[in-house]
This record gives structure tokens, C-alpha cells and sequence, in this order.
């Protein structure tokens, strides 16, 4: 039965006004049953607020093909870490 | 004895009477759904149904820990849900129904929840403040099992050719254990009459609103009020209870006292 619903991305905001954190993913006929769902097996422990789910078919994720093209450029460039810059004694602390 | 203390002790065997019934239609639907586990169609499902099942039994703790106070005679909740007998037992018939298929449980839950659901909101103003302070416990959960039975009965009454012929069986097979709900008797009339529940029959109404508009949005047909099975609250049972008694009551009764 299982096999024949869709898979739902499961995003859920703790209490404390974090964002809503992906927390996994299940099988539900619908948005409103997967909400149900996602309340019955990743809420039981009082763990959020607020639910969210995104069908895992309407997630667009890059490929790891393009893992090189995509990261490793940024591996090179320290500059675009704050921590690369030093801080002139004047401006005291940050 | 005087005239006063009888009608007190009158009122008070009402009372437990009353507590009995929520805290066994509670106990027994519990352990009805508990069998579901890891036996339903999906995970989501299996998990879904044991947190309906154990907000049940935690109901029933409540439910049976008052009736035990209120009876005076130092039985606990446990007590009273692992030492009696099916005589003892106060439930309505329809919560002893056999699961079934997981429409036809499905289908039990529902009639159940939106009775329940009705009860437990006319309760939140019960004159008895610990009747009142559990039903506004209980009825979070409840408003929740009634919105997930409802939403699930809608789904497979308006699915597939096959569900929808089990949804409509499953209506026409529980039809008559729902009027059992409504039968008022003596200590339920005690009980309004303090105000610390409504008559039985107020409910229906309400009930069949509540049900009838759900049933068609499942393109399910409403049975017709016919015979109505009964005996339950008064402790005439199905043979069904004997075997969940045995299951239920089974480590209690084998080690009597047991523990951990």
C-alpha cells in the first residue's frame, strides 16, 4: 500500500523560533495526511510547533556530477571568510 | 441512615457508574487499537494507531483512578482494569467489535471519536471539577482522533471501488452498536440530574450531524436507525470481551501483584 503514495520531505520548528529543520521523510496519500503523519511520527516527543511538508518529487537538488564545478571553486578563495581578514587594532572588538 | 446519606450514596454509586463507563469504553477501544500494532498497512499508519491507543490508556488511567477514588474502597485504576471481571465491565458493545479490516477499524473509530469528541466538550463543564479537568485533557486528543478518523474515512469512502465497498460494509456491520451511545438509564439520569454529565440522548442529534455529514462527503450511505444492539454498559457483554479480558488481564492474573 505503502509503495503507492507519494514521498513527503518532512520540516518541523522546535520550540525555541528556530527555522523549520528537515527532520526526514514519509509516505502519504496527501498534504493534509502527510501533516497528520509527519505529527504522529516525528512529533510524538513534544518536539515542534509547526509542521511543514513538501512533496520530496517537487525538490530540485544538485547533482553530484557537478560536485566539483559547483563547490571546489569556493575551496580556494579564503578571502570570502571573515576570518581571513585581520581586524586593525584600532577597531577593538568585534 | 438517614434520608440525606442515601441519596448521597445513591448519587456516588451513580457517579462510579458513570466513571466506569468512560474509563472502560476507553480501556477496551485502547487495547481494541493496541492489536493494530506493527500489523497496519504503513508505518505512518502503525505508528498513528498506537499513539490513538495510548492516549486511550492514558485516559482510562485517569478515568478508572477516579472511579476507584470515588468508589472509596482503595481499588486503584489497575485494580479495576486488571481484576474484574467481563460482568464488571462497562463498556459499550461497540468498542469490543473485532478489528477487522483496517477500513472496518477505521470505521469503529470514527462513530466512536465523534461521539466521544461530543461528550468530552458537554463534559469540560461537568458540575464534578475532576470530571471536568480530565475531559479538557482528554479532549485534545480526542478532537485530534476524530479529525484523523474522519479525514481517513473520507478517504477510503471516496477511493477506490474496493475501499469504498469495505467503508460502506464496515458502516452497515456497526451501524447497530451506535445506539448504545445514546440509551440513557438510572445512573446516567442520576448523573444529569447533578450536572455532571449530559443525557445520553442529548448527544444524538448532534452525532448524527456530525456523522452524517462526514458519510457523505465519503459518498457512504447512512444506514437507517434500525434494532440496536445493547448490554454493554450494563455489563452484558459479547463473547468478545472474555478473549480480550484474557489478553488484557492475562500477566495479572498469572502473577498476581507482578510488577516492573
Amino acid at each position: 500500500m505503502s509503495s503507492e503514495w507519494p514521498l513527503w520531505e518532512v520540516f518541523i520548528r522546535g520550540q525555541h523560533g528556530l527555522n523549520h529543520r528537515h527532520v526526514g521523510s514519509l509516505h502519504a496519500p496527501d498534504a493534509e495526511m502527510a501533516v497528520n503523519n509527519a505529527r504522529d511520527v516525528y512529533t510524538r516527543r513534544n518536539e515542534g510547533v509547526s509542521i511543514w511538508v513538501v512533496r520530496s518529487s517537487d525538490i530540485t537538488a544538485s547533482t553530484p556530477s557537478e560536485k566539483g564545478p559547483l563547490f571546489e571553486p569556493s575551496n580556494s578563495k579564503v578571502y570570502r571568510h571573515p576570518t581571513f581578514f585581520d581586524v586593525p587594532e584600532e577597531v577593538g572588538h568585534m | 441512615m438517614g434520608a440525606a446519606q442515601q441519596t448521597s450514596t445513591a448519587e456516588n454509586a451513580a457517579l462510579f457508574e458513570f466513571l466506569l463507563r468512560m474509563g472502560d469504553n476507553a480501556l477496551i477501544l485502547g487495547h481494541r487499537v493496541s492489536e493494530w500494532c506493527g500489523h497496519a498497512p504503513a508505518l505512518e499508519e502503525d505508528i498513528a494507531l498506537s499513539n490513538t491507543a495510548l492516549d486511550l490508556i492514558g485516559q482510562t488511567q485517569l478515568w478508572l483512578g477516579l472511579a476507584g477514588e470515588v468508589e472509596g474502597r482503595g481499588r486503584s485504576a489497575d485494580d479495576l482494569a486488571y481484576l474484574r471481571d467481563g460482568l464488571d465491565f462497562r463498556n459499550v458493545l461497540l468498542v469490543e467489535r473485532p478489528n477487522g479490516d483496517f477500513g472496518k477499524t477505521l470505521m469503529r473509530q470514527f462513530l466512536f471519536d465523534a461521539w466521544h469528541y461530543l461528550l468530552l466538550k458537554a463534559l469540560k463543564n461537568s458540575s464534578d471539577r475532576r470530571v471536568a479537568e480530565i475531559a479538557e485533557k482528554a479532549l485534545k486528543e480526542v478532537s485530534y482522533h476524530l479529525d484523523r478518523s474522519r479525514d481517513l474515512v473520507i478517504r477510503l469512502g471516496d477511493g477506490t471501488a474496493e475501499s469504498h465497498r469495505r467503508m460502506q460494509a464496515a458502516l452497515d456491520e456497526l451501524w447497530p452498536y451506535t445506539g448504545e451511545l445514546f440509551m440513557g438509564d438510572a445512573p446516567d439520569a442520576s448523573v444529569a440530574a447533578d450536572g455532571v454529565a449530559p443525557e445520553p440522548a442529548s448527544l444524538k442529534k448532534p452525532w448524527d450531524e456530525l456523522v452524517a455529514e462526514t458519510l457523505e462527503e465519503a459518498t457512504l450511505k447512512t444506514p437507517a436507525d434500525g434494532y440496536m444492539q445493547k448490554g454493554g454498559k450494563r455489563g452484558v457483554h459479547t463473547e468478545h470481551l472474555g478473549f480480550i479480558l484474557s489478553d488484557l488481564q492475562f500477566l495479572q492474573r498469572a502473577y498476581p501483584g507482578g510488577t516492573w
